[in-house]
């Protein structure tokens, strides 16, 4: 098995009485989208502290990029979008891209064009001689963007990157995202936009009471294909329905059929019809990510 | 340590002073209070010649009056370094500035260090502006001029960047508000501690003479204001204490007959180097 861009074992931290990760092994892959679930107080933003060197580990260990967890040196190669996305107010978005072009070692006549170019990407450019103290937290949120995507970085932790986001805006971080991942680099998305992770990740981790409860890709958690058809005058013998697959039948009128390959739907239909069925509303059954989501959250204890 | 980062942050943090407009209201109080003295001494000696005082009395009253206005000073120099140096790592932990900059490839003494470098070059600028200012202005509206008005400059700004350090070291732990006001009140009892030490020196009662030394040996800035005062005492003013009582003219906390030694002021070195060492353990120590 090649190297991992992350790879976490049995790590392990606690505050005070609170333990905020249990024995947490992650596993990321070069170049992939990953996210991060899980309900407020999950542990999410204690992995990315641990990720970055913010706080140290009770127990447990890790690499990122090759190297140990808290490694200083590896931070020159990752990007990060902090939570609580806060700049100097007094410095201008230029500003602030020079003082993150410094801290990142970025100097020489690279320098000018990658600022302009992650101001740019981020769609800032045309207030970047303004005092962050003046954006709207949206704005801060884009520049914070701007600042974790200089010298595209081979890893780029985003932390809620769409929290204070428009639906505009968060249109716009999802198109940077995928060109970011296009150009190479490694991206951790900590969220609880479900439909954010459904768009844009490779691989999802779900994490609950600091441990992962469920993990893979986006396929392996949702789950099989299914469709639900409300029908009505269906006739009693419903042998036919056994070629497609094991159907259930609803109270309400509600049929479903699962496992259910997406493109046999409108056999299915045609089927019903010409067996005296009326067919009032087809519905792709495919549990969503909330679904899942809510489902593991509610049932782990 | 990277001295190119130290200096980024050290600019950075000069940058945020002027540019948050707290260096120009600090700058603004020091001309108005500059005004203020020379307008009160200019009166202070027109009065007293108005009573056909001696011109040497005058100055002798004159000199005192400034040790009092240096005290004012260095009262003022040390509230500036709590309230800007407290906050300087205290509020970027609290508002979050400091997590994207940490996670870059910073290391926490380098942000310390960077952030106490600029506050000095401030503070120390700032006291060597207002207290040359002030003693210009005396010297204008009185024609006294103090023996070594550079020797007091020096010790008021030395003064304040021992207290800036204790603010900025204890603000890696805790709140901004709470930094500030422990280390006014630390300035405050030291200050006490050194004069109670003074008055047991004058009625020889040994063991509190005791606290004064220890005080200024845990918290410098004392016996650094001993300095100022020496800087400002003229040697006339020297000469009629050595003649009387001067183990009691010590008591007197705008009083000093000879300089801090040089031992201690090599200590005082050591102590702000001790202190930013502990300031930078503890801000490595913090969990963000």
């Amino acid at each position: 098995m090649t190297a991992a861009a992350i790879e976490t074992s049995a790590l392990r931290k606690v505050y005070g009485r609170t333990v905020a990760l249990d024995r947490l092994d992650l596993r990321v892959e070069h170049g992939e989208v990953f996210g991060l679930l899980g309900p407020n107080g999950a542990g999410k933003t204690t992995v990315v502290k641990l990720l970055l060197g913010l706080a140290r580990a009770t127990g447990g260990g890790g690499t990122v990029l090759g190297r140990p967890l808290g490694d200083r040196e590896v931070r020159r190669r990752i990007g990060y979008l902090p939570e609580l996305f806060r700049y100097q107010a007094w410095l201008t978005a230029l500003e602030v891209l020079e003082l993150h072009a410094t801290l990142a070692g970025i100097h020489g006549p690279a320098r000018a064009p990658e600022i302009a170019r992650v101001l740019d990407l981020a769609g800032i450019a045309s207030r970047s001689r303004d005092r962050t103290g003046g954006f709207s937290k949206g704005m801060q949120q884009r520049l914070g963007l701007a600042v974790a995507l200089l010298r595209d970085p081979e890893l780029v932790v985003l932390d809620e990157p769409t929290s204070a986001l428009d639906p505009v805006g968060r249109d716009d971080v999802r198109s940077i995202i995928r060109e970011a991942r296009a150009r190479g680099s490694t991206i951790i998305l900590n969220s609880h936009m479900l439909g954010e992770v459904e768009r844009l990740c490779d691989h999802v981790a779900v994490v609950h009471h600091g441990r992962i409860v469920a993990a893979g890709t986006l396929a392996d958690l949702l789950g099989e294909p299914a469709v639900r058809v409300r029908v009505s005058d269906l006739p009693a013998d419903r042998s036919w329905l056994a070629a497609f697959g094991p159907a259930e039948e609803a109270a309400d009128g509600w049929l479903t059929v699962r496992p259910l390959e997406e493109a046999r739907v409108p056999d299915l239909v045609a089927e019903i019809v010409a067996h005296g069925g009326r067919v009032h509303a087809v519905d792709p059954g495919r549990r969503s990510l909330e679904d899942v989501f809510l489902g593991l959250v509610r049932d782990t204890p | 340590m990277s001295p190119r980062l130290v200096l980024a942050i050290a600019s950075l943090t000069i940058r945020e002073i002027a540019r948050r407009r707290i260096l120009w209201v600090m700058l603004g109080l020091s001309v108005a209070s500059v005004v203020l003295v020379g307008w009160g001494v200019d009166r202070l000696v027109t009065l007293a010649r108005g009573e056909s005082l001696d011109e040497v009395e005058i100055r002798i009253g004159v000199s005192q009056v400034l040790i009092m206005i240096a005290f004012m000073f260095s009262f003022v120099l040390a509230m500036s370094a709590a309230f800007l140096g407290a906050p300087a790592i205290a509020s970027d932990v609290e508002t979050g500035t400091v997590h994207a900059m940490l996670a870059r490839p910073l290391r926490r003494a380098d942000l310390f260090l960077g952030r106490w470098l600029g506050l000095a070059v401030v503070m120390a600028a700032y006291a060597a502006l207002s207290g040359s200012l002030a003693i210009a202005v005396v010297r204008l509206v009185s024609g006294h001029a103090p023996p070594e008005p550079a020797v007091a400059v020096a010790f008021l700004a030395f003064q304040s960047v021992t207290v800036l350090t204790v603010a900025l070291t204890l603000g890696t732990r805790l709140p901004s508000i709470a930094a500030g006001a422990v280390t006014v009140v630390l300035f405050g009892l030291g200050w006490f501690a050194g004069v109670l030490g003074n008055v047991a020196v004058a009625f020889g009662a040994a063991p509190l003479a005791g606290v004064g030394d220890a005080a200024r040996i845990l918290l410098p800035s004392d016996g650094l204001w001993r300095g100022v005062i020496y800087g400002l005492e003229p040697p006339v003013v020297l000469f009629v204490a050595a003649g009387r009582n001067a183990t009691a003219m010590q008591a007197n906390p705008f009083f000093a007959s000879s300089p801090p030694p040089f031992a201690f002021i090599a200590w005082s070195v050591a102590w702000v180097v001790l202190v930013l060492g502990v300031g930078i353990v503890l801000f490595r120590r913090r969990e963000l």
